[in-house]
């Protein structure tokens, strides 16, 4: 057992003779807001997917709440959540219903459904929205209605792959409220994104270029490391060497 | 068990909120039925034939009358000669043509023979074939009733067509339709479900919480099975108003058949959505890979005996011919279980090998 949330050691995975993640090593303490960044294809989305368990690992080992992500996958699953880049509710079902539905696949009882409902609703203003079909709300809500359901079971890792994708400054300043709260109520956060803005906001943050951990640490820590002024910094000199250095 | 309601329900809810799908889907079979009931007849009507009777007496007046009479056919037109026949073909003016010789009444008192010449359209052959015999078979009654007997003894076959006595077409196509119908409804819906939630990422959130992936696919299935076994009442119900369509054999056994066949085709949907990444591959894939074989291979259309040989081999594979052979067993032969059970048993072995396929392909999770 490991008292960390997520403990990665030399995590690899290899499509043929490419590898796109390539022996990352790091952990994420529970109730910690953990950024992933890197360019399109990094290796990010392939990293998350091995930790919840839908894509198997070439080498390496991890462990999840505390659980082997090879052996003890089931357990693994009841305790993690998980918003994917594609939004992932269901648009022809009302509010209320999607609620249900996950509520149900994950073994909350009909009574906890009940008033996590009315918390979710209420904390990210659609009380009013339970009955309305998911198609119907606007963008911003949906992507927010979609984290809170991925908590609903309370997991202890919540995984976000680019959540705040396509969504207006506003709410994506709402959305990392939410994930703040989060954190602070002590489920630990392991969000990727390509906003840096975004990654001053995690409490540590890792790079990734070309599937390994390329620089690792707060956010302060990985700039003061780069001798860079800002993360664009940092990202440019780490993606792109040569013209990084004249940024 | 109460995730599995949960996901019953939704899915449930899927169908029932998607009105036009739903719409197309409970009339898709009884529109069917109806389009091949009249439109998609083999049995032939209203043939319209010219007859060349260069010197009209009663004898000629007399085969007149009796093909006028016929609801077969209707008389085009009676002319004196061939002239412009070809033209009158080409135009589609007429689709047969009776040709008789001079002094045909004096022939019959001589007891002289007949020369008799029936052209028929034969652009379609399997419609040609089935009008040449019937206007064959008002010819020579005619003859034989006609001519003085000439005392030589014939032997005059009393054909009798078994199960389908008038050769009515619609008997003949309902339980391809069933077939058909059920293929679409089962197959193909769960195709495009299952790979509809790869698109949207929603499959994805099922794959990473803890239910399991056989628990999705029968959580997905279980609403299709109850509009399978919907569409196959409503085809029923409309071949027997609508046609008559006869159902000799026991109604439980071809409901359970139907199960049978409808576990068969979502077996196969499941493994067509399983390699499809989205809705538009599974839906080609659902209908070129299930319709066309359905429609060609399995003896619905076209008759088994007359594919070549190679196609003769593959339609063994296809679950619908087999199914088919049930069917058409069941309803209009009135068989049991006990002449039926290779079929059965062929099918049951198709599922079998099919959903364990298909669990697999789910299993693996996503790539």
């Amino acid at each position: 057992m490991s008292e960390h949330a997520i403990d990665a050691r030399e995590l690899t995975r290899r499509f043929g003779s490419f590898t796109a993640v390539d022996r990352i090593t790091f952990h994420v303490e529970p109730g910690e807001v953990f950024g992933f960044l890197g360019a399109n294809g990094a290796g990010k989305t392939t990293a998350i997917r091995m930790l919840i368990g839908v894509l198997a690992p070439t080498s390496g080992s991890a462990t999840v709440a505390g659980f082997d992500i090879r052996t003890q996958a089931e357990q693994v699953r009841r305790r993690i959540g998980y918003m994917s880049q594609k939004f992932s509710l269901y648009e022809d079902l009302t509010v209320q219903e999607n609620i249900t539905l996950y509520g149900g696949i994950y073994g909350v009882s009909d009574k906890d459904i009940v008033t996590r409902t009315g918390e979710i609703l209420t904390r990210i203003g659609l009380e009013h929205a339970g009955k309305a079909l998911v198609r119907e709300i606007p963008l911003g809500w949906k992507q927010q209605l979609a984290f809170c359901v991925a908590l609903l079971h309370r997991p202890a890792v919540v995984f976000l792959d680019e959540p705040t994708g396509g969504v207006d400054p506003i709410t994506r300043r709402k959305f990392w409220e939410l994930i703040y709260e989060t954190g602070a109520a002590g489920t630990s956060v392991l969000v990727t994104t390509h906003y840096l803005d975004e990654a001053e906001y995690c409490r540590r943050i890792s790079i990734m270029v070309d599937g390994a951990v390329a620089a690792m640490g707060t956010p302060a820590e990985v700039r003061k490391a780069m001798g860079a002024e800002t993360l664009d910094e940092v990202f440019l000199k780490l993606t792109r060497p040569g013209s990084g250095a004249a940024a | 068990m109460r995730a599995f309601l949960g996901f019953v329900r939704k899915e449930t809810l899927h169908l029932l909120r998607d009105r036009q799908t739903l719409a197309i889907l409970l009339l898709f079979p009884v529109v069917q039925v109806l389009v091949f009931g009249f439109a998609v007849r083999t049995d032939v009507r209203d043939i319209a034939i010219a007859i060349v009777d260069p010197t009209p007496d009663v004898a000629t007046q007399e085969l007149r009358e009796r093909i006028a009479a016929s609801d077969r056919f209707h008389v085009a037109e009676v002319r004196p000669s061939v002239q412009d026949l070809d033209l009158q073909f080409r135009r589609g003016a007429i689709r047969q043509a009776l040709v008789l010789p001079t002094d045909v009444e004096r022939r019959l008192g001589r007891g002289d023979s007949l020369p008799v010449q029936l052209l028929t359209d034969g652009s379609d052959p399997n419609t040609g074939g089935i009008m040449q015999g019937y206007a064959t078979a008002i010819v020579e009654r005619w003859y034989r009733e006609t001519a003085p007997s000439g005392g030589a003894l014939r032997i005059e076959p009393q054909v009798r067509m078994r199960y389908n006595p008038t050769l009515e077409s619609a008997h003949l196509f309902v339980p391809g339709l069933i077939a058909f119908v059920l293929t679409i409804v089962s197959a193909l819906m769960t195709a495009i479900s299952i790979a509809r939630e790869k698109e949207t990422g929603t499959m994805e959130m099922l794959l990473v919480s803890p239910i399991r992936p056989r628990a999705i696919v029968i959580g997905k299935v279980i609403p299709y099975i109850v509009l399978g076994f919907t569409s196959v009442l409503l085809v029923l119900l409309a071949a027997r108003g609508v046609f008559g369509v006869p159902l000799r054999g026991s109604i439980v056994l071809l409901l359970a058949e139907c199960g049978l066949y409808i576990v068969t085709a979502l077996a196969l949907g499941v493994m067509i959505s399983t390699k499809a990444p989205n809705q538009r591959t599974a839906m080609i894939a659902a209908l070129a890979g299930l319709m066309l074989p359905t429609l060609l291979l399995s003896g619905f259309i076209f008759p088994l005996d007359s594919l070549p040989t190679v196609l003769q081999w593959l339609s063994y594979v296809v679950p619908a011919r087999w199914f088919l052979t049930i069917v058409r067993g069941i309803m209009l032969k009135g068989a049991g279980l006990a002449t039926l059970w290779q079929e059965t048993l062929i099918l049951v072995g198709m599922t079998m090998f099919l959903l364990a396929n298909g669990s697999r392909g789910l299993a693996i999770r996503l790539g």
